[in-house]
């Protein structure tokens, strides 16, 4: 089943994937206004209870769940039950879809002409789709795409229209409510709307989770949301959050549904549509506000390429073959079920590895371009490199990506410098080639321009080049954490190299999707990887790097070169800058500063630690670590730095100061 | 002629082995076999076949069913199991020679001589007290393979006095006895350890079955333990009294084996399951006799030690004999039955009635697939009339009433008391039921529902003649999760059948078949078609244990009636806790320390 393919380590290489098939390849030969108004009749759920939108309301609102957090709430506010039930009902009112096909017509008809200016190919792995059908009449669904643009969720319930499957309900951040306009529009073509932050507010969690539930239990519609919870400005999954996989889960330990059904789905984007907007949000410059001018304003964009589209539909995963054994569902017996109950130990642990395991299913079947490859060359060769060696190690890698696993896109037949040349061409906003060497380019010198300015301007080109070789940091993570390790190591025993191996996944676990638990389990891969393209060799506890294998390790060492750099650079911060007073909000422009004044002085060349995103999981790798802690102080958080251990993660960063068992335990 | 009319349902009655014989020691003198079928269930004159023209039939004279052709039969069989009734494969005979040679105590034997307790060391009264009904067990006995332990020896002790000397020659030699009741068992509960060393003495009590007085100031019965359900309801029907129990398996099992058990009848309702209607009980265990001294209603005198024997399964002693609420004979019955459009209408029905406390004696909800099974075992209609009365009918609840075949279920329901009441009774519960969109059906559904449980088992002989595998198991579940528990646990049957390679779609069915305050006793049907699986019972059993799993992660109990035995052994520390199980040990180390009674059920 489903759970096989997702624990059994095989050799990436053989790893089996669907072909795919260009859906607007059909749209440009024929009426798309035909298409917008096609008789659509999807296969539902065989254990569907029809109901209408408003009926879902009324569900919710009278389920024995919300009655009871009604009353509770009542008890603890003392306002009267029926002036918390109205806020209840407001709420739902706010959150709540309002699905009409009609308004699906009207996206189909003016998605499919945006489409096709925007994109070259919209693919999609059909056998995925059939898959998905069949889950979709069996079980309910949730469906689970990567987040990387706006883009995505038109793009999911497009696609789901166009083979005649049933629309989504998608949970989408309340945000996009400020376009008064397009909200509704969304709304009316299945999103429904979640605050950002309700964490203490009990009401709203039960609208919500029994608003999700009750749509999942009747099989109204597959449920669509973001494990990564927002879009990943940096092309790299993001943690995944928890929190609505706990609830649709929940169905399914309480007896109420048979199974629930996860499909994981791989969206990736040759070219991103916010690309340049997300380097610059990284980079401190606030992102416009969601408006409906803001988007009309984006119309800029629909004179450029964007390439091709690739969606990939995993295998559905059953939530009960993975929960077999792992989570004992009696413990759901003694309470009557519509009670609310924070989630056992056993339970969350279930639900955190499951979120793990789908994101890394999603990362595995992203199709990758052939500029990602060029991208991580470049960013390692920042003064630039002649087209010709650039052109030979992209096919250099591309040998070694594959062994790893990647799912590449290399076009068949077309000589390799024409691969490159047209990825250049793509790409041009942000390489330029001259005199037959290739370099990045370093935004628009108009006029003067001061220090800082040049500095976000090569910034922004940095980072957008990241945003791509990023892309194939899932592939290549765990040889070069190994890499890394084994640089870094005192010996090359292998429990020594074990030891530091396991400091830089606890280091990176908010940067990389590295399930917590699984160090072993991903040593082992990193090893059986890197023993198997001839880079290093196991010999008697030992692992050591063979001739041919420098090249690989010191790419591998380069790839993760900026999250070192960039790691030690903020515990440098804490080290030399931060006051006792640093209070939580001041931490990124107080790191940000700190490093361009490094590189001003010239002592450091890594632009990438400028990027709020890695400024933040540093934070978060050194909060959990117990280097740095939240105080709260009147109404503000401030931050407690322990120096001492600060210091000694810097060093073992760095690789001067080995990694002692004893270090990593105190910490 | 019988007084005693199982509603109609049973007609004969069942009088051979308690016939007072005169006792002797020689072999052979109360054989059970004789009428009974010694590799299937019941009566051996009784089974249902299908004849040389391919429809089925019912032998015998003791059903209401017995001699009629039941036309709907075939096609039913077929087409549910993907079975041919032309695939038909006959069981052996007994091999007595494949019989374990028995493993006899001499100095035992000779002290239960010299008492004129009689035994027997016959290989067929062995093998006849080997085994209960479960699938495995039959299964063993029609593939001629047999049991790898069976009983050393069977003996039948005539009264009390009896018991407390086998039982103190069997703690004197070292012996271990297993009580033997009706032997209905589907638990495992009556399989010989195959670890067993000692000799194994099957205790029979089935020489104890006299109504010792009936006391009709305080409406009691004093009854010894061996007592088979039909037969206590016949005598007592002669002075005009019942008890109400009427478990299922009512004309077979014991007194003994409900006490043992906690078994649960069908009118529990009014009557109360066996716990509710015992007053007094005396068992023999090998640390002595344990009773209480005087018949007080209810006591506050510690925990009731009556429930360390309720339930106990044969480890702690023999129950010899009971003292059991009678109640007067109740003037009016009356069947009724109600068709609802679909599952979910029919169980919120029968919460209501139970919120109300208006339940009938017996209320039983059986879902879709049930109720087209037991159309399948109406018998061939005679009149053109009642054909086309029937034809109506069907037409009147799915084309007029809009009702899917393929959805609609039946309550079946039974009233009893005078008819006034019964009326009024019924008229409520017709009210309730309206609300949830049930139509009245008529009495003729209702007892038809209530045959499906009587000849059930002999449907499953039916099944194996065929390459069917069936069983059936239960549980009891609070109300808001009795819809869930039904969808998954068949569910997960058919789900599990499919991946262990079960060729053909299983037959799934549950009824509700009791009504509670907090909740109902669920009844599960379970059979498949096994051509082309190596090992038919093992599979079974996977999917079994994996059904059972099932009830238990969606709230259900391991068991409501039927017990623990052997088979659901494994689950008792999850469900009851470890303290739970050590407080149970303990009971049993302290009575028989020596595990004279080594059936080893239950802990």
């Amino acid at each position: 089943m489903a759970s096989t393919t997702l624990y059994s380590q095989r050799d990436p290489m053989l790893k089996k994937r669907d072909d795919f098939e260009d859906i607007l390849e059909e749209r440009r030969n024929s009426s798309d206004l035909k298409y917008a108004v096609r008789c659509y009749a999807p296969v539902l759920y065989k254990g569907l209870t029809p109901c209408k939108a408003n009926m879902l309301k009324s569900m919710v609102l009278q389920s024995d769940h919300l009655r009871y957090v009604i009353n509770q709430v009542s008890q603890e506010s003392g306002e009267a039950p029926d002036i918390i039930h109205e806020e209840a009902s407001v709420i739902l009112e706010e959150m709540a879809h309002r699905l009409k096909i009609s308004t699906v017509r009207f996206f189909a008809f003016t998605l499919t002409k945006a489409f096709k200016t925007l994109f070259q190919h919209i693919c999609v792995n059909e056998e995925g789709i059939h898959r998905l059908q069949q889950a979709i009449q069996e079980h309910p669904v949730v469906l689970l795409p990567s987040h990387r643009s706006y883009m995505d969720f038109l793009l999911m319930s497009y696609i789901l229209y166009t083979y005649d499957l049933a629309l989504p309900v998608i949970a989408a951040g309340m945000d996009f409510m400020g376009m008064k306009f397009i909200g509704e529009m969304l709304r009316m073509s299945g999103a429904f709307f979640i605050r950002r932050s309700f964490g203490g507010d009990k009401l709203y969690w039960a609208v919500f989770s029994e608003y999700v539930k009750t749509m999942l239990r009747n099989g109204f519609a597959p449920i669509e949301f973001f494990l990564e919870g927002t879009r990943s400005r940096t092309c790299k999954s993001l943690t995944p959050k928890i929190g609505l996989l706990n609830i649709v889960m929940e169905p399914f330990f309480k007896g109420e549904v048979f199974d629930v059904h996860l499909v994981p789905i791989s969206i990736s984007y040759e070219r991103i549509l916010e690309e340049s907007l997300y380097a610059r949000e990284l980079l401190g410059v606030p992102k416009p506000k969601e408006s409906t001018s803001g988007l009309l304003k984006a119309r800029r964009i629909l004179s450029e390429n964007y390439g091709s589209i690739h969606v990939y539909f995993g295998q559905p995963v059953s939530i009960r073959s993975l929960a077999q054994d792992k989570v004992n569902r009696c413990k759901y017996n003694l309470v009557p079920r519509h009670i609310p109950r924070k989630p056992t130990k056993e339970t969350q642990s279930f639900v955190t590895d499951t979120a793990y395991r789908i994101v890394r299913l999603q990362e595995d079947s992203m199709v990758l371009k052939p500029w990602v490859l060029m991208a991580s060359i470049l960013l390692q060769n920042l003064e630039g490199l002649e087209l010709s060696l650039l052109t030979e190690q992209t096919l250099w890698l591309r040998g070694l990506a594959q062994s790893c696993g990647a799912f590449l896109d290399w076009p068949d037949h077309t000589p390799s410098a024409k691969v490159v040349s047209s990825s250049l061409a793509l790409h041009r906003g942000l390489v330029c080639v001259s005199g037959g060497r290739v370099s990045l380019v370093l935004g628009e010198p108009q006029g003067l321009v001061t220090p800082e300015e040049a500095l976000f301007n090569r910034a922004v080109s940095v980072l957008s080049c990241a945003s791509y070789r990023n892309q194939i940091l899932h592939v290549f993570i765990r040889p070069a954490i190994l890499a890394v390790a084994i640089h870094n190591a005192a010996s090359s025993k292998k429990d020594e190299v074990f030891n530091c191996f396991s400091f830089l996944c606890k280091m990176f676990s908010d940067e990389f999707i590295l399930c917590p638990g699984d160090t072993v389990q991903d040593f082992e891969e990193a090893c059986y990887l890197l023993v198997k393209s001839g880079s290093v060799q196991t010999l008697q506890q030992n692992i050591v790097v063979t001739d041919r294998g420098q090249s690989t390790l010191s790419f591998l060492n380069g790839l993760l070169e900026s999250f070192l750099q960039g790691y030690q650079v903020v515990c440098q911060y804490f080290c030399e800058e931060a006051c006792d007073s640093l209070t939580e909000k001041q931490y990124i422009p107080a790191v940000r500063s700190f490093a361009v004044k490094l590189i001003l002085a010239g002592n450091l060349r890594c632009y990438e630690v400028l990027s709020s995103d890695m400024q933040k999981n540093a934070l978060a790798a050194l909060l959990r670590l117990g280097a740095v802690s939240k105080v709260k102080v009147a109404d503000q958080v401030t931050l407690k730095v322990n120096k001492l251990a600060v210091n000694s993660l810097e060093d073992t960063l760095g690789g001067r100061l080995p990694t002692q068992k004893a270090v990593l335990a105190r910490l | 002629r019988s007084t005693y009319d199982c509603y109609g349902i049973i007609t004969a009655a069942f009088s051979a082995f308690h016939s007072q014989m005169k006792q002797s020691a020689t072999v052979h003198c109360f054989p059970r076999q004789e009428i009974m079928k010694w590799n299937g269930w019941g009566y051996s004159d009784s089974k249902f076949l299908f004849n040389k023209k391919g429809q089925a039939e019912f032998t015998g004279k003791r059903y209401r069913l017995s001699g009629m052709i039941l036309p709907s039969l075939q096609d039913w069989f077929e087409n549910t199991f993907g079975a041919s009734v032309k695939q038909h494969k006959s069981p052996p005979s007994l091999n007595a020679g494949a019989l374990p040679p028995a493993n006899l105590n001499e100095a035992f034997l000779q002290d239960l001589t010299a008492t004129g307790i009689p035994f027997s060391h016959e290989a067929d009264d062995r093998v006849f007290r080997a085994h209960g009904h479960c699938l495995h067990e039959i299964f063993a006995l029609r593939e001629g393979r047999g049991f790898q332990r069976v009983p050393d020896m069977v003996t039948w002790p005539n009264c009390h006095n009896d018991v407390v000397k086998i039982v103190e020659l069997a703690c004197k030699h070292n012996v271990c006895v297993i009580p033997y009741g009706g032997g209905t068992s589907v638990t495992g509960a009556l399989e010989c350890p195959p670890e067993e060393m000692r000799c194994i003495v099957s205790l029979d009590t089935s020489q104890m079955n006299r109504i010792l007085w009936i006391d009709e100031k305080n409406l009691v019965a004093r009854i010894e333990a061996g007592i088979i359900g039909q037969d206590l309801e016949r005598l007592l029907n002669e002075g005009g009294y019942c008890t109400g129990h009427e478990p299922d398996s009512m004309e077979f099992s014991s007194l003994g084996g409900w006490v043992a058990t906690r078994a649960s009848g069908m009118k529990k309702n009014v009557y109360g399951n066996i716990e509710d209607l015992v007053v007094h009980i005396k068992v023999v265990t090998p640390r002595g006799v344990m009773e209480k001294s005087c018949q007080g209603p209810r006591m506050s005198t510690g925990p009731d030690v009556h429930h360390f024997i309720l339930g106990s399964e044969g480890t702690l002693g023999v129950v010899t004999e009971v003292t059991m609420k009678i109640r007067p004979i109740p003037e009016y019955r009356k069947y009724g039955s109600v068709v609802f459009p679909n599952f979910e209408a029919g169980v919120a029905c029968l919460r209501e009635v139970a919120k109300q406390r208006c339940a009938p004696a017996s209320i039983r909800l059986m879902d879709n697939e049930q109720f087209q099974f037991g159309h399948a075992l109406k018998p061939q209609v005679s009149s053109i009339f009642t054909s086309f009365v029937e034809g109506l009918k069907k037409f009147y609840i799915t084309k007029f009433k809009g009702f899917d075949p393929h959805q609609l279920c039946v309550a079946t329901l039974l009233f009893e008391g005078d008819r006034e009441r019964v009326l009024q009774h019924e008229k409520q519960v017709y009210d309730i039921a309206a609300k949830f969109g049930g139509l009245a059906a008529g009495e003729d559904n209702g007892q038809r529902g209530y045959i499906l449980t009587f000849v059930i088992a002999y449907l499953r002989d039916l099944g194996l003649d065929y390459y069917v595998v069936a069983e059936s198991f239960e549980t009891s579940v609070p109300w808001d999760r009795v819809l869930d528990l039904c969808r998954n646990v068949k569910e997960r049957i058919i789900r599990e059948c499919k991946e262990r390679g079960v060729q053909f779609q299983p037959l799934t069915s549950c009824r509700v078949t009791q009504t509670y305050d907090a909740g109902a006793c669920v009844y599960f049907y379970f059979a498949f078609n096994y051509r082309g699986l190596a090992d038919p019972v093992h599979t079974y059993e996977q999917v079994e244990h994996a059904a059972r799993d099932e009830i238990l992660a969606n709230g259900g109990s391991l068991s409501h009636h039927h017990g623990v035995g052997k088979l659901r052994k494994e689950w008792m520390k999850e469900s009851i806790s470890d303290v739970g199980l050590g407080m149970l040990r303990s009971v049993k180390e302290y009575v028989d320390p020596d595990n004279i009674f080594g059936n080893r059920n239950l802990l």
